[in-house]
Formats: C-alpha cells, sequence, structure tokens
C-alpha cells in the first residue's frame, strides 16, 4: 500500500504547483482576454465576448507583427536547419580538431539573446559595423540599412538569430549522424548506391526525428522571440513596426498603455500559435512511443 | 474579483531585485529610474541632505534602469496593484500621475503639505493645474524640463550666416541651405519609442498654438481638423531632412551628429545641455522650436504619498525636502533641469538653464505629450504606434485618422 502512493506523493507537489501557475494562469489569461479590463481603473470585471480580439485583428500593428513573425520564421527555422545539417555534415566527414570546432560552432547558444543582440545592433548599424566593413573592401554595394530599413527589418533580426541557434541544431544533427549504424552504409555501399543516394535514402530519413524536434523548438522560439528583438532594433521595433514582433507589441500593451485585456489577448493568440506546432509534434511522438 | 485580479498580477510577474524587506525598520523607500549621470548625481544628492536632516533613517535606493522609464512603470505597476508600493516613486506630472494613480484611487492627497510649506505662492500657475485632481494636490515636482528646443551647431549657423529659424517657413529655408551645404539638417534619434512623438508635439505647439495644442487633450481642438492635418504635413516635411540612420540612433546619439558639425539641428529637451556639457561640447546654440515663441512645453518629474506607504512620516519629510528651495537648488544644476519653484538663485545654473529659468517666469505654460504630462498612458502608448508608422509611410490621412481615433479610445473625444 505504502508503495504504491510513494510516487503519487512524490508528484503531487510539482502537480499541484503546475496546475495553479501554469495552467491556472493560462485559465486566467484567457478569461482576462474576455473583459474589459482595459485599464487600471476598471472597478468590476465584465465580459465582453471575443470584441479584444475583433479589435486586435483589425489593428494595423498587429497585422504587422503577424506578418513579421511568418517572415521570421521563415528565415530563421530553415536557416538553423540548413546551416546545423551542413556543420554536422562537414564535422562528421571526419574534419581535423573537431573538437574545437564543435565548441567554436556551438559558443553563440551560451550567449542570452540580450548579448547577441547587443553585438549585432553594432554589426548592423548603418554607419559602423558590417557596412563600414564592406566599404572597406570596397564592397559598398552590400551596405544596406539593415534594422533601420523598413524593407528589409525583420529579417535583419533572423539573421542574429540563425547566427545564434544554428550551433545547437549542428549538435543535434551530429548526435543524430553519430547514432545511424555504419552498417547500414556499408550495405548501401555493396548495393551499389552513390554517396548522393546514401545521404537521400538512409542519412536524411534517419534524421527526420531530430529535424522534427529542432523544429519543434526552433519554431516556438520564433513565435516568442521577444528579447533580441528589443536588444537590436529598440522597444519601437524599428521604423513603421518593421521588425516589431507579438510579443513586444503584447508587453507595451499591457504595461506602457495598462491594457491588460488587449494585451492578455496577444498572449493567447501567441499560445495557440504554439500550440499549432506542438500538439502535432506531441501526438506524433506519444504515437512513437506506443509502437516502440 | 478585482483584488484577486490585482494578487495575481503581481505573482504573475517576478521582477526580482526589488524584494528587498521594506516593513519594519526605519526605513525609505524611493523608486525612481534616475541610474545614470547626473540624474543619479542629484539624486544622491537629495538623499545627502536627507540624512543630514534625519540621521537614523536608512535610505533605501530601488532604481530599474530603462529609458523614460519603459521599464520601471512596468515593475511599479506590479507592486502598487499587488498591495506592495515603494514608500515614494517617481511619476510624471500631469496625466500619467492624475490618470495612472490618482484617479484609480492609488495616492492619498497631500493639500496639508501645499498650506505648510507655501508652495502654492511659489509654483506657478500652469503647474499647479497639472497637480491636481478635483481641486487636491496628490505630488510635488522636484524639476521641470522644457521639451521644445531647438538645439543647433553655432560655429557652423555662424559660418553660413544662417540664424535660428522662428517659423516652421524659415526653419525649411534653413535646412535648404545645410543641405546644400552637404550637412543633415536635422539631427532625429527615434531608436526609443518617444523621440518621433516628441518631435511631433513640438508641431502640433508650433502650428495650433498654446491653446489650440492644450485643446487637443480635453477635446475642445478636433483632431479632424485642418490644424492636425497641417501639423501632419509638416512633420512629414520635416522628416524629408533627418539623417537616414534615425533608427539606430538614440536621442543623445542624435546629438552627436550636432557636435560634430554632421548636422545643423536637432529639436529635443533639455536633457541635451546636459549632454553637451557631459561630452565638452560648448558651442551649442539653443532656440524655441519653430513657432514654439513664448510657450514653455514642459514635464516634471515629481514625488507623491501612495496609500498604505510602509514609512509615512518619512515620506512626508521627503516630499518637504523636495518641494523646499534647498532641495530644489541641490538638486537641479546636477540633473540639468531649472527649479519648478521660481524663487531658486539664477547664479547656481549655466547659461542655458539660466535662459530656461527666464521664460519659465514669462511664457505659456503646456503640457508634455511624450513625456506623460499631457496625455493617459494608454493615449500616450496610442499616438507612440501611430507616429511610428507615421515616420515611415508618411501617410496623413491615415495618421489623422488614427489619431482621432485615439482620442476616442481615451474618452476624451465624442465618438
Amino acid at each position: 500500500m505504502r508503495r504504491k502512493w510513494a510516487p503519487v506523493l512524490l508528484i503531487l507537489p510539482s502537480a499541484v504547483l503546475l496546475l495553479v501557475f501554469v495552467y491556472g494562469f493560462i485559465a486566467w489569461t484567457a478569461w482576462l482576454s474576455t473583459t474589459n479590463f482595459n485599464d487600471l481603473f476598471v472597478r468590476e470585471l465584465k465580459p465582453v465576448g471575443l470584441a479584444n480580439y475583433l479589435r486586435l485583428f483589425e489593428h494595423p500593428r498587429f497585422q504587422i507583427d503577424l506578418k513579421n513573425t511568418l517572415t521570421f520564421s521563415l528565415i530563421f527555422i530553415p536557416g538553423c536547419l540548413g546551416l546545423g545539417l551542413a556543420g554536422a555534415l562537414l564535422l562528421n566527414s571526419g574534419v581535423r580538431f573537431e573538437g574545437v570546432w564543435r565548441t567554436v560552432f556551438l559558443m553563440p547558444m551560451a550567449l542570452s539573446f540580450i548579448v547577441t543582440g547587443v553585438v549585432w545592433r553594432w554589426m548592423m548599424n548603418p554607419s559602423t559595423g558590417l557596412n563600414l566593413l564592406f566599404e572597406r573592401l570596397g564592397l559598398g554595394f552590400l551596405a544596406n540599412g539593415w534594422y533601420t530599413d523598413p524593407a528589409i527589418g525583420i529579417k535583419a533580426v533572423a539573421l542574429a538569430a540563425v547566427w545564434q541557434l544554428s550551433g545547437y541544431t549542428m549538435a543535434l544533427y551530429l548526435a543524430g549522424l553519430r547514432a545511424i549504424p555504419r552498417e547500414l552504409y556499408e550495405a548501401a555501399e555493396v548495393d551499389g548506391a552513390s554517396g548522393w543516394e546514401a545521404f537521400r535514402r538512409i542519412t536524411l530519413p534517419l534524421l527526420t526525428p531530430v529535424t522534427l524536434s529542432a523544429i519543434i523548438i526552433l519554431g516556438h522560439i520564433s513565435l516568442k522571440i521577444f528579447d533580441l528583438v528589443v536588444a537590436i532594433a529598440g522597444s519601437n521595433g524599428g521604423p513603421g513596426f518593421s521588425s516589431d514582433v507579438p510579443a513586444v507589441f503584447m508587453f507595451q500593451t499591457t504595461f506602457q498603455a495598462n491594457r491588460f485585456a488587449d494585451g492578455s489577448a496577444i498572449s493567447i493568440v501567441l499560445l495557440i500559435l504554439v500550440s499549432f506546432l506542438v500538439i502535432p509534434y506531441l501526438r506524433w511522438s506519444l504515437r512513437q512511443e506506443v509502437r516502440e | 474579483m478585482r483584488r484577486i485580479t490585482r494578487g495575481l498580477l503581481a505573482l504573475g510577474l517576478v521582477t526580482g531585485g526589488l524584494w528587498a524587506s521594506t516593513q519594519g525598520a526605519n526605513q525609505l523607500e524611493i523608486f525612481s529610474w534616475w541610474t545614470t549621470g547626473g540624474e543619479a548625481a542629484g539624486l544622491f544628492k537629495l538623499y545627502d541632505l536627507y540624512r543630514e536632516q534625519h540621521p537614523g533613517v536608512e535610505i533605501i535606493n530601488s532604481v530599474v534602469a530603462g529609458g523614460a522609464g519603459s521599464n520601471a512603470k512596468a515593475v511599479l505597476k506590479t507592486r502598487m496593484l499587488g498591495g506592495d508600493p515603494p514608500d515614494s516613486f517617481q511619476v510624471h506630472m500631469g496625466r500619467e500621475l492624475i490618470d495612472t494613480w490618482v484617479v484609480t484611487g492609488f495616492m492619498e492627497p497631500i493639500d496639508f503639505l501645499y498650506e505648510e510649506e507655501g508652495w502654492t505662492e511659489v509654483f506657478p500657475e500652469g503647474v499647479l493645474e497639472l497637480l491636481q485632481f478635483e481641486g487636491h494636490y496628490y505630488s510635488v515636482p522636484a524639476n521641470i524640463h522644457r521639451a521644445n528646443v531647438l538645439w543647433y551647431n553655432k560655429p557652423l549657423f555662424e559660418r553660413l550666416g544662417l540664424t535660428p529659424p522662428r517659423t516652421f517657413e524659415e526653419f525649411f529655408q534653413v535646412a535648404e541651405a545645410l543641405k546644400a551645404e552637404g550637412i543633415t539638417p536635422l539631427a532625429l534619434g527615434d531608436s526609443g519609442i518617444w523621440a518621433s512623438t516628441h518631435l511631433f508635439e513640438t508641431v502640433l505647439i508650433g502650428v495650433l498654438g498654446a491653446e489650440g495644442y492644450k485643446g487637443l487633450w480635453t477635446g475642445e481642438t478636433d483632431w479632424n481638423g485642418p490644424g492636425v492635418r497641417e501639423a501632419l504635413e509638416v512633420m512629414s516635411r520635416m522628416l524629408d531632412y533627418v539623417n537616414s540612420d534615425h533608427a539606430a540612433r538614440s536621442w543623445d546619439q542624435a546629438n552627436d551628429l550636432v557636435i560634430q558639425g554632421q548636422a545643423g539641428m536637432t529639436i529635443m529637451g533639455d536633457w541635451v545641455d546636459a549632454d553637451n556639457l557631459a561630452k565638452g561640447f560648448e558651442d551649442a546654440g539653443w532656440a524655441p522650436a519653430p513657432g514654439n515663441a513664448g510657450i514653455y512645453d514642459a514635464l516634471s518629474d515629481t514625488f507623491g504619498l501612495p496609500k498604505n506607504a510602509p514609512h509615512r512620516e518619512n515620506v512626508i519629510d521627503w516630499l518637504r525636502l523636495i518641494g523646499s528651495k534647498e532641495g530644489q537648488e541641490a538638486f537641479n544644476p546636477l540633473k540639468g533641469s531649472i527649479c519648478a519653484r521660481t524663487d531658486c538663485d539664477p547664479s547656481l545654473f549655466g547659461p542655458y538653464l539660466q535662459w530656461a529659468m527666464e521664460r519659465w517666469q514669462e511664457d505659456t505654460i503646456v503640457p508634455s505629450l511624450a513625456h506623460g504630462a499631457a496625455a493617459s498612458e494608454p493615449w500616450v502608448a496610442a499616438i507612440n504606434d501611430v507616429m511610428t508608422l507615421f515616420v515611415t509611410n508618411r501617410d496623413v490621412d491615415q495618421a489623422q485618422r488614427l489619431l482621432a481615433q485615439a482620442c476616442v479610445d481615451a474618452g476624451v473625444c465624442a465618438r
């Protein structure tokens, strides 16, 4: 009897804490997002239905933010996956001083986004950093306004994010590559498969679980990105909100404009976007476990 | 329900670093975002004076860094809503104080201090108006800053035979002359969210005049009218003359362009004076922004008495010090601002501040928009958003529509 209850008792405290501080607060935020709590002096919370959401989606800034999130993800996720895979393949092919390279590529991940942001803010400053370098090298045509140019804005921020996290995907892929049994390649060679065919039919399929996990992790980072944007483009998200993202909008709406209901609504939209990503993944990995 | 919400809000945001115990001991916790240069020096000078007058009181300096208090305000909100107010906190005079904290019932009126200290005699009428709500006073101004100043590079202007422009027409003539010399006419640094709003407010004042501008905040001036439209058009024309990397610069980095002679002018508040002094630049010229002569666009940092302040008696002494001649004369020369009182000794201040003190006595006082005096925080945030869009797309129709809508959302304009 005692045996049976011990694990439950062990899990109970964290389960209760999780229930209150994660799910409880999610529920609370969801409720707030449907009330009139849009000023500090709202005396009584009244439900207003989906009015906050409707107003939000009509807001020109939020429309730009959603578009920016999409642009950011489309550069950030494939960028990290591509560079990470390329790096891992190179390292795996037996390069010298592998340990050194691995450290070099992984190092950026040890930094926080705010540090990366400050560094890249200077690298991408229109009159110093990279632009100055291009000019000195006679490559003046490459110079541009980076995050101060409304047409580039969020793409410049995405570049910094790729730099920071492609080392991480490289590490994931490297682990994945090392887990592939050598015999498979030997068998393929015996069957007369070319290097490319072996890569396409053995390496890539066996790396799918790694790719999926990487997409989930990078995806939720790209949806929730905040500090990198603030550090690079400043708190107003660049000219014309060209590098603004929902998380920054949420912070300003809630704590600078005191519109708590609107802020909650943005948070809930973000949560729904993240769950679009996470729920299919959870289902997929659960099914995998059952199969095993 | 509301109490629970407040509690949960406070719990939900663990901000860290500010949870020092303020209970029990004989303490005074002062909350501000004064962390750098002259502002911190001025604050510490006040602390020194306070310790002299009240030995035995331990001062807790709660500061949260971040320009214009953007981070500090978020931390303050969670503490106030969570029922853990600091003893006193820095807050901008006007709507930011009144709409955020007084209307909501978080502050205690301090009329008795105004009576005892005779402050109604020494603070000017325009300021007293902004400190009141329903006939009661709620905070004590520590300083006055002027927002509508045009700063220019004097040697550059002399070399080119230019005089600081008094009207917008003159401004564009001067701008053309500078441009012809390959010099950026107007330096702007709007990497902070408020700088373009700041420029716009001086344009609004220049176009609408003091009464017309004040009317914007009471609903008497029509946001859909020709005045606001003209202001947007002037603003758009001005943006043709700013440095292309304005979104990458902060206001002080924009001032660097003027210091180095790469730009001719910048329109900014008088904290530029402190910046020039710190950088050893003595050739700055100043004048009211175009169309702003005779009008003092003011902002002020004030301190008040929150309800349930843990050390009420100590706060009252602190407020007495803030409002006293001694306190203001000690604080302001360091902070680079002028006294809110009209009886400070001008010889303590530099040439720019002496000019500002003179103007302070004579000009019409209007409240600053970008710095929380004219409009409530949600309203300012909405206008910041409009200006961020406007600076890039220059869409006058869209901007005017959104500005008018913001006034309606703020509950000031009729639908």
